[in-house]
């Protein structure tokens, strides 16, 4: 059962990831998208990491939809109702993709990996991740929260269309004092 | 289920990203490209969290760690291309040649 699961969603989440480069409408590659990030997800659950796999699932279904609403607003093409080509360097993209793969295809393949898998997965997986983020883990977490509170910052003084120095000049007295 | 199988999907997610950061003009679709990567490195963490790593929580704070640099980057990646359309009315790749040499 598990096996069948595993392929499923692993031929799922392959395929899906292929069609958001294939399919000709915006709004659709960016769903595409969104089901191979489900199928990896279901991939995380699979793997015994039930937690962090929903985390996947609900911060992915939220971000896709955002990114849907931008698709629309930058693309020419949102719809799919004028197919057009927008790629460069089509053939030495697939050339590399296709040499990491391999490279990547190979090592896996030949590399011996240890005989001994853990068969069952840990019970408590989730509180053994909280205990190390509030533990040994801390400095992680902290600049984690550290860079999310400087994202904030940043991206709304790069989508703000006039800053307080365009508005009151490099003195910021303003222009009528 | 194999280690062998995971990891193979993982390198599979990650070369269709590398193939769409390396090809897509338009910013979007490129940044879709660097979300698949991303996923990938999901996916091997977890894998190795299972099959190698011997109880320790470590790889799954890698996890949370692609997962943040994801969010990252999207709210980045799209705060840079309202910016840059807004500044220049660019919205493919080939077209920010601010930096490009001039022949």
């Amino acid at each position: 059962m598990g096996t069948i699961t595993f392929f499923v969603l692993a031929v799922a989440a392959s395929a899906l990831a292929v069609l958001v480069f294939v399919v000709d409408s915006m709004a659709r590659a960016t769903f595409c998208l969104l089901g191979s990030f489900l199928a990896a997800a279901g991939e995380v659950i699979l793997l015994g990491l039930s937690y962090l796999g929903t985390v996947i699932v609900v911060m992915m279904v939220m971000e896709m939809v955002i990114m849907a609403v931008f698709m629309v607003m930058y693309m020419m093409n949102p719809a799919g109702l004028m197919p057009m080509s927008m790629v460069h360097n089509r053939r030495g993209s697939l050339a590399i993709a296709g040499a990491v793969f391999a490279g990547l295809a190979v090592g896996i393949v030949a590399i011996r990996w240890p005989t001994t898998p853990r068969r069952r997965p840990v019970p408590r997986a989730t509180f053994e991740l909280g205990k190390a983020l509030m533990g040994p883990h801390m400095l992680t977490m902290v600049l984690l929260g550290v860079t999310l509170f400087s994202t904030m910052v940043v991206t709304v003084m790069l989508a703000v269309s006039h800053g307080r120095y365009d508005r009151l000049g490099d003195d910021l007295k303003g222009p009528d004092r | 289920m194999s280690i062998q199988g995971f990891l193979l999907l993982a390198a599979a997610l990650f070369s269709v990203g590398l193939f769409g950061v390396l090809s897509q003009q338009s910013i979007v679709m490129l940044m879709m490209g660097l979300e698949l990567m991303f996923n990938a490195v999901t996916v091997a963490a977890a894998t190795f969290w299972r099959y190698l790593g011997p109880g320790s929580p470590s790889d799954q704070v890698v996890v949370v760690v692609a997962v943040v640099a994801m969010a990252v980057e999207m709210a980045v990646g799209f705060a840079v291309t309202t910016a840059i359309f807004r500044a220049r009315d660019v919205d493919v790749v080939d077209a920010a040649t601010d930096l490009k040499d001039e022949p």
